[in-house]
């Protein structure tokens, strides 16, 4: 499964995922990793019968744990099929089949929210 | 040689021998049978092209009102459109904005549901005259009370279009989408191997009269459209047709964001093969048709050319760009084109559908010219203040204290050995580092993610920018991010105050 992993200001200057991660033996594929000197943003895939662990160790050590379950979904009646939402999802969800036609590969969605804003007929939404 | 006419092939269309087929399809046909095989064989060729057209409205008539009123002033749905024409005319553009819902909703959304029969509320005003009493109407419609309901779209079904990416570190919201920062992704728009110019380049067939597809129903062209452009290979076309026989499945209102609402035209044309010639150019491919792509990142109008590129590779999915392989979106929907031009063909197939010659041709001959303007724009260099105070970041505090003192300026660039921007430092910084009591190097006080401007940037971009991130200064600095000045909310409002 994929989770969000938010380090708080007062704990970023700790290792906590690495710490995590060993204490717990539960590896974590991190995708996506937005860390600077104040905040932290990781999204990683976890196994689904690890998941409990590792959350667990790191909200011990002051990180906030969120379980993305809701990927993107779109309203086949407002798609026209463009394709203007493939190039900017980093993870790749979008693609044309060979008549193309629009496919959603939503397992890989991070719930990023950059394909909404391109999307010009309104036909992307998440939380739904 | 092959000759035909029009009427020989709609004699054909209406005994049911005519052999139609799609764009796509006369690619493989005229690799088989060469051009002159195909030109006897073939008698239409159908396009489609299915994308964003801006420049695309409906011309409406109310009907008169009791007592009648010479509108001046009209909104659909909170959608200002243009009504002085006569007295209950009125022309809504697609592309303007719902003075209430902003860019979410438009003159397009309003034309998609008035298709949809939604009802759609009328405000409108005037100033009264003697055979035009009334001063204010208020009422609520749906596309049947309409006397008259014809899209009138300026420009629509461009030859082809210049593909877009963005070279800047932000992203930029376009009409051609959300350009991501650093070359992120490059998009385009039209329909390639279907598009309508395209197969006709010399515009044998298409001109004034030409009967085409339009949203689902019978439509015209009705001329050129608006920045024509044949002679680097950007014609368009000026059509006509009733809303009332349109479908919804070809006429979408759409909305980018931070660019407003536009509106999704389905366009189809069919080309009569009447020679080897037509057969030939009907049997253009992706890989023929090259276009540009265009840096938006520079904010003006002439965009710099990153590279050239077929509609292949931007169909493939990604283009390489400065040795990166960037991923492609289209903005138009290939998918509908296809679905366009195979209706068509139907239609054609099916006796629903005539084929007619121009009246008159489209000009051959033609290039766009930019706008004249007689106000030159200033530009960031014309502004700024060459005066900027540095420091080195790894001076101290007191040492960016003094230099604000001694220089009664309110910012202070950090800049680094080389002499590259690394930093902003104000006088607000200061005082809070002192208040903290500390004093060590500027590098850890400064503020590290600083706006620049170029100085050949227009003020009014610059000042988009500061108003857009609530600043009132930023380093105006040159390609190698050098200091060369600053511009200040100041400059910016001295110069408006000289100009008006
Ligand atoms: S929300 Fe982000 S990850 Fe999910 S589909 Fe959209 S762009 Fe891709
Ligand atoms: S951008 Fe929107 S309309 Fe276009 S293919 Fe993606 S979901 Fe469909």
């Amino acid at each position: 499964m994929k989770i969000k992993i938010i380090i708080p200001t007062d704990t970023i200057h700790n290792p906590i995922i690495a710490e995590s991660m060993l204490e717990t033996n539960v590896l974590l594929n991190i995708m996506v990793a937005n860390i600077d000197s104040t905040y932290g943003e990781l999204i990683a895939d976890v196994k689904d019968s690890q998941f409990n662990r590792i959350k667990k160790a790191l909200e011990s050590k002051g990180a906030v744990v969120a379980v993305l379950d809701q990927p993107i979904t779109r309203d086949e009646e407002e798609c026209v099929d463009c394709g203007a939402c493939i190039s900017v999802c980093p993870m790749k969800v979008y693609s044309f089949d060979e008549n193309w036609s629009l496919c959603v590969d939503d397992k890989k969605c991070i719930q990023c929210g950059m394909c909404i804003k391109m999307c010009p007929h309104g036909a992307l939404k998440l939380g739904e | 040689m092959v000759e035909k006419s029009v009427q020989e092939i709609n004699t054909k269309i209406e005994d049911g021998s005519v052999n139609v087929v799609t764009a796509e399809e006369m690619v493989g046909i005229v690799e088989e049978l060469g051009a002159e095989g195909a030109a006897k064989e073939v008698d239409v060729v159908t396009t489609g092209t299915f994308g964003a057209m801006c420049s695309s409205g409906l011309m409406l008539n109310l009907g008169h009102s009791e007592p009648p009123i010479k509108i001046q002033k009209i909104w659909f749905n909170d959608v200002e459109a243009y009504s002085g024409v006569a007295a209950v005319d009125a022309y809504l553009g697609a592309a303007q904005n719902s003075d209430v819902r902003g860019i979410q909703y438009g003159g397009a959304h309003v034309i998609e549901d008035l298709l949809r029969g939604k009802e759609i509320n009328v405000h409108a005003t005037s100033y009264g005259t003697d055979c035009y009493p009334r001063k204010v109407l208020d009422t609520s419609i749906t596309l049947e009370d309409l006397n008259e309901a014809f899209l009138l779209n300026p420009r629509n079904a461009y030859q082809k279009y210049a593909a877009a990416t963005n070279s800047s570190k932000r992203i930029l919201h376009t009409y051609m989408g959300e350009l991501l920062p650093k070359f992120g992704n490059v998009t385009y728009s039209g329909a390639g191997v279907l598009s309508p110019l395209s197969n006709d380049p010399e515009y044998q067939t298409i001109g004034i009269g030409t009967r085409i597809f339009m949203g689902g129903a019978q439509g015209y062209v009705i001329g050129n459209g608006t920045q024509h452009s044949p002679n680097n290979g950007f014609g368009t076309l000026m059509l006509r047709g009733n809303l009332k026989d349109m479908s919804p499945d070809y006429v979408r209102a759409a909305s980018f964001t931070g660019y407003g609402a536009t509106l999704y035209m389905g366009i189809g044309i069919p080309i009569p093969i009447l020679n080897e010639k037509l057969a030939a150019s009907t049997a253009v491919r992706d890989s023929d048709l090259v276009t540009e792509i265009l840096d938006y990142g520079a904010g003006s109008r002439d965009k710099p050319l990153i590279r050239e590129a077929n509609y292949a590779e931007l169909r493939s999915g990604s283009v390489e760009i400065q040795g990166k392989e960037v991923p492609t979106s289209s903005m138009s929907s290939f998918k509908n084109a296809r679905k366009i031009a195979n209706e068509l063909k139907e239609w054609v197939n099916n006796g629903k559908f005539f084929l007619s010659m121009p009246v008159e041709g489209l000009p051959r001959d033609r290039k766009v010219k930019p706008m004249k303007q007689t106000q030159a724009v200033p530009l960031v260099k014309d502004v700024m203040s060459d005066f900027i105070v540095t420091i080195k970041k790894d001076q101290t505090v007191r040492d960016a204290a003094k230099k604000i003192w001694e220089n009664s300026f309110n910012h202070v660039a950090v800049i680094s050995d080389s002499g590259e921007l690394v930093g902003l430092v104000t006088a607000w910084d200061i005082s809070k580092a002192v208040a903290e009591n500390r004093f060590d190097s500027v590098e850890t006080i400064m503020t590290k993610k600083v706006l620049s401007c170029a100085p050949n940037e227009p003020v009014d971009l610059a000042a988009r920018r500061l108003d857009r991130n609530g600043v009132s200064a930023m380093p105006v600095v040159d390609t190698q991010t050098r200091v060369l000045g600053i511009i200040t909310s100041d400059n910016i409002s001295k110069l408006f105050a000289r100009r008006y």
